[in-house]
């Protein structure tokens, strides 16, 4: 006689450990394997695009910080840029250089984090993880240099960045440069032709070049697909235009794909940074506009290359201290609406692993 | 062969295995934190301060309530002596716009990170309290203190005139 079965519904999260903050996934099982997943959000929800509308523009820099909060500096930096485009001023040349540096470094920590959760989902538990978190301790003692913050930066205004580098800054600066690479090189050591790793990544959750576009993805899950768009090469804002490095882009598109895709991508942000210390410029790092700005009215939309793809800010304004409507692309929001193609027909064990190769930060989606 | 990556991954962690920690024990070491640091324990001088309420104009969530007389020899430039000056530091995300604000340069971040309280109201640092503290002012948006701010001991106290403009 034929056992009867029937699918179930599982609640993954809110809080669950792997789910990198409150989100919830109703997954439809068949045994062990996946027959439908809906994502559930809105438990970080605090209303940031409301509350911007009754801040002045200087006062929404603080908001910035608490989307991504592993990468406040990007968030602050995308909010500048957008503002910058409805005055249609531009930050001094030096402004423009430390912008970028302090971009880069984020990325890098964005990067190390995203990297060492997705081990610790995969059962690497602990040991890359610390690795990781000992480079970006150095990059936060960075940021506490430059801005006196850990976390929340709110370290660039409109017209420039609020302070001048402090004199120890690029001596700090350039003794991690010299030792980051060999640590790079031992994640790759440590990790790279790891044959569990291999197993468990390759071929899974594989996303086609057509539907990540489809769905609008981007940054590296979208690069790891093997679509070559990055807004530092295709929109160049700052001082991009002006630098060389590459686009790592991936083969096929799955699991491995994209962490390869992440580790790879330091190395080039370590090379702009590079970069940028060679060329800084002496002079002003702040323009003079008024405490209170008041933009002309009509609106703009102004797009960075944030560690998790393309962070937008679409500002409306009616002439006054206070947006009239501030809307945030996030991008980690947008890289989940691929979760349901990449995981239908795996098992639950892959669904965490895929979850984490995502590098989603709820502060984020939930805004 | 199979097994290699592995054992490639173990030869990084071993080394690891017999080198000294990177972490430290927290309360007994303390690691030192920078010049600009922004934390607890708000810089206030009185004599500076002309209460004009920039800074309560300022702070994006409203917790610095300020309430003014009249007092024509209160201090230098100013009409107006402070009765209130509250800072709910319970809310307070240490964004340093305040002292952004600040065009007489009285107030400062400070450089402190512990001060727990078993209650909210605790946490309000009231005029009585600004006055008598010890006076730690960061060097953040005060580039004049980047070399004195990463000296202090406990006993420091700065004087406006050390503290500079």
């Amino acid at each position: 006689m034929p056992i009867k079965t029937s699918p179930i519904i599982v609640n993954i999260g809110p809080h669950h450990p792997s789910t990198h903050g409150v989100f919830r996934m109703r997954v439809m099982f068949d045994g062990e394997n996946i027959i439908d997943l809906e994502p559930v959000f809105g438990y970080l929800h605090r209303g940031t695009e409301k509350l911007a509308e009754e801040r002045t523009y200087a006062q929404i820099i603080t908001l910035t910080d608490r989307l991504d909060y592993l990468a406040s500096m990007s968030n602050n930096l995308a909010y500048v840029v957008s503002v910058e485009k409805l005055l249609g001023v531009k930050a001094p040349e030096r402004a423009m250089y430390i912008r970028v540096i302090m971009a880069e470094l984020m990325r890098i920590a964005s990067h190390l984090i995203g990297l060492g959760s997705f081990l610790n989902d995969l059962g690497a538990l602990a040991t890359p993880w610390m690795y990781m978190f000992r480079e970006r301790e150095k990059i936060l003692d960075l940021c506490e240099m430059v801005c006196g913050a850990r976390i929340t930066y709110s370290y660039m205004r409109v017209g420039g960045v609020s302070m001048d580098l402090p004199p120890e800054f690029m001596g700090a600066l350039r003794q991690f440069c010299d030792d980051f690479p060999h640590r790079i090189d031992e994640y790759e050591k440590l990790l790279r032709e790891n044959e569990i790793l291999i197993s468990r990544t390759k071929g899974v959750a594989v996303l086609s070049a057509e539907t990540a576009k489809n769905n609008s993805l981007s940054g590296p899950v979208l690069r790891a697909s093997g679509v070559n768009w990055d807004l530092r090469k295709s929109d160049p804002y700052e001082i991009y235009d002006r630098l060389d490095f590459e686009v790592p882009i991936g083969q096929t598109g799955d699991t491995y794909d994209r962490f390869l895709v992440r580790l790879e991508e330091l190395r080039q942000s370590l090379k702009i940074i590079n970069q940028c210390v060679k060329d800084m410029p002496i002079g002003e790092t702040r323009l003079k506009l008024p405490a209170l700005i008041r933009p002309p009215k009509g609106d703009a939309y102004g797009h960075v290359e944030a560690p998790k793809g393309e962070l937008g800010f679409y500002i409306v304004s009616d002439g006054t201290i206070a947006p009239y409507r501030l809307k945030i692309r996030a991008p980690s929001f947008i890289n989940l609406t691929a979760l349901r193609e990449m995981t239908v027909g795996y098992k639950l064990a892959d669904l965490i692993v895929v979850f984490g190769s995502i590098d989603v930060n709820m502060g984020e989606v939930d805004r | 062969m199979y097994g290699l990556g592995l054992l490639k991954g173990l030869s990084v962690t071993i080394r690891y295995a017999f080198k000294k920690p990177f972490t430290v024990q927290y309360p007994e070491t303390k690691l030192k934190t920078q010049p600009r640091y922004r934390g607890y324990e708000f810089v206030w001088y009185e004599d500076r301060c002309t209460g004009c309420a920039s800074c309560a104009k300022y702070c994006p969530l409203g917790i610095i309530k300020i309430v003014t007389k009249r007092a024509p020899e209160a201090n230098i430039g100013g009409k107006y002596a402070l009765d209130i000056f509250d800072i709910d530091t319970g809310r307070c995300m240490f964004c340093a716009l305040c002292v952004e604000a600040c065009p007489y340069d009285a107030l400062f971040m400070g450089v402190n990170y512990e001060r727990a309280s078993y209650t909210r109201g605790g946490l309000v640092v009231h005029i009585d309290e600004l006055r008598n503290a010890k006076k730690m002012p960061s060097a953040f948006l005060r580039p004049n203190l980047e070399v004195q701010a990463g000296k202090y001991t406990e006993e420091s106290s700065l004087n406006p005139n050390e503290a500079g403009r």
